[in-house]
């Protein structure tokens, strides 16, 4: 569903401040295939997403998304494969906008966008009943504008959003990390459960290693802009915090101290 | 004593007299505002592009109309104009990466220059009602009040109409999250463009108007036109807040915002009546505009701020220590 063949991206090349965020990625998901990403700040995870997101052109290598190559198209363009939650609770939907206008601009992800009514009565019978998965009472409240809802509602509204119209590829960016516990244990179940009713590939970075172990069928750790371990199947259903950590030890050969330090 | 004669020398009769015509150029501004909240509300985009496409709107209004054509196909050739100057500053901005506001500013300078082409390198073009078919004119005001108002509202309608379709929600997205309109497959570059090309083509069509009320195409005609569309905007949207405590519908606020041009020009027009000099308006509109802008910033502030906190936490140690 997703091949990430070898793509390196370094910022500021040349100067002072030059990062070599990606070097020689690679990386291949399979259908229904649910990648739990963790690693510590710098590793290049998000960098990774918004290379597949497209956020700007990659300096080396391809990546190609069921079957399709986007390596050559800009974000907008990628829209049709991709479903997107962002760390930022603020940075997925639209404030001034009405709740159901929302969704009806996530359910025309990557379609032409006509001189059609932009929410039909018949949408709004479905985004109704879509919203009252999240058990937040939202769908009761379809035209109150966005910006009137707490962080966590509109994050749980974004997620709903990125699997409105079902993405070939969802990419989930850290998406509880600015919620409290309560609030991002709930999106995260909301997650499991979206990924898994429409069976959606999907990556998910994470900071909490408990997380990342317990959710999704495989995890894969990145240092210094590659990925340095790829566990899946059985051997990560019986993964433990510990492991991970002398694993990471083993593979990045830094001290376990430090690590405690870059990944909890 | 000098007071007394002042207030004598002002006479009520001239200013219901007067009044008319300003609710008439009110309406016509108001039109030029709807394309202004397009840019300022909807886009996010201050676009300083109007001060030129309002005259050369004016300008192939009158050249056209002087040229035998019907007057509304010169309104009509005047929108196309218009939305060619947004179409330049739109390019300019997103094909070149030049700021939005000063993407504006090159245009519209570069207007002025176009404008005078326009009209034939004169400055001024006068279209007199008499000798040319009009269908606005300050010659007979009530019929103006009328026609202008027709047009408000078939204007009002469409716009209500467009931003309620796919696309306009597009626009309104762009404007409201870039970040996620481009996730959700949103070209915002084209959204942009196409924005800032309505909202010119509508201040052209204002200027069409102006060209055919006040019977002459100027190339200063436009000049402060940002700001008097920023005026009539947020003096219609205080105005509507204020009706309307719970919000309303778009079109009604639409509305509002050629009530906020009428009421601009009402206030101009009173002004004037009070004998104050005509060339210190642009300084009244300029403070009208920065005290309704400031306007919801300090009342904000009134409800929370440092200074607020500080005293409220000042309090309450005092309180504190005397139960102690």
């Amino acid at each position: 569903m997703l091949d990430i063949n070898h793509i390196s991206k370094t910022f500021n090349p040349g100067t002072i401040n030059e990062k070599k965020a990606l070097q020689g990625l690679d990386l291949h998901l399979g259908e229904g295939d649910f990648v739990t990403v963790i690693g510590g700040n710098g590793a290049g995870k998000s960098t990774m997403l918004n290379a597949v997101a497209g956020v700007w052109p990659v300096d080396e290598g391809s990546i190609l998304i069921d079957g399709t190559d986007v390596t050559g198209l800009p974000e907008f363009r990628r829209a049709p494969f991709i479903g997107r939650v962002f760390q930022d609770p603020m940075m997925g939907t639209a404030p001034n906008m009405q709740i159901e206008e929302n969704l009806a601009l996530a359910y025309r992800r990557g379609q032409r966008r006509g001189l059609k009514w932009g929410v039909t009565k018949k949408e709004r019978a479905f985004y109704r009943q879509r919203l009252k998965i999240l058990g937040l009472g939202l769908e009761d409240r379809m035209t109150v504008r966005v910006s009137l809802l707490s962080g966590g509602q509109r994050q749980a509204l974004t997620l709903l959003m990125a699997a409105l119209q079902k993405p070939k590829l969802l990419l989930l960016d850290e998406h509880t990390a600015a919620l409290d516990p309560a609030t991002a244990a709930k999106v995260l179940e909301l997650s499991d459960r979206i990924v898994r009713e429409n069976g959606l590939t999907a990556l998910m970075i994470t900071h909490n290693m408990q997380d990342a172990i317990r959710h999704g069928n495989r995890l894969i750790m990145m240092n210094a802009g590659r990925i340095i371990l790829d566990i899946s199947g059985e051997e990560k259903k019986k993964l433990t915090k510990a492991d991970l950590l002398q694993k990471f030890a083993e593979v990045a050969g830094v001290q376990e101290e430090s690590d405690q330090v870059l990944l909890s | 004593m000098e007071l007394a004669a002042y207030f004598a020398s002002l006479d009520p009769v001239n200013l219901l007299k007067s009044l008319p015509g300003g609710v008439a150029q009110g309406i016509v501004w108001g039109v030029m505002a709807l394309g202004v909240y397009i840019t300022f509300r909807l886009l996010d985009i201050a676009d300083l592009t109007v001060d030129g496409s309002f005259t050369t709107g004016g300008a192939v209004t009158a050249m056209l109309i002087l040229g035998g054509w019907p007057a509304w196909a010169g309104v009509l050739a005047a929108i196309l104009a218009g939305m060619l100057a947004g179409l330049c500053t739109g390019l300019l901005h997103t094909r070149f990466g030049i700021p939005a506001i000063l993407a504006g500013i090159l245009t519209q300078f570069a207007l002025y220059s176009i404008n005078l082409h326009i009209m034939g390198m004169a400055a001024n073009k006068s279209v007199n009602p008499d000798k040319f078919p009009v269908f606005i004119t300050s010659r007979h005001v009530p019929a103006a009040i009328l026609t202008g108002l027709v047009i408000a509202a078939v204007l009002v309608a469409v716009l209500y109409w467009y931003f309620g379709t796919e696309q306009g929600s597009a626009v309104r997205a762009t404007g409201s999250n870039p970040a996620m309109s481009r996730a959700l497959g949103i070209n915002i570059d084209s959204m942009k463009v196409l924005g800032l090309g309505l909202s010119n083509g509508l201040v052209a069509l204002a200027g069409g108007l102006m060209t055919q009320y006040q019977g002459f195409a100027d190339v200063n005609m436009g000049r402060g036109a940002i700001v008097i569309g920023l005026a009539a905007v947020i003096i219609g949207e205080v105005v509507c807040a204020a009706i309307f405590r719970k919000g309303t519908n778009f079109g009604v606020r639409l509305g509002f915002i050629i009530a906020g041009g009428v009421l601009y020009y009402a206030v101009m027009t009173l002004i004037l009546w009070l004998k104050l000099n005509s060339n210190d308006l642009k300084l009244f509109t300029a403070i009208i505009v920065a005290v309704f802008l400031a306007v919801p910033y300090l009342q904000a502030q009134a409800k929370s701020s440092f200074k607020l906190a500080g005293r409220r936490g000042r309090a309450a140690e005092k309180g504190g220590s005397e139960h102690a």
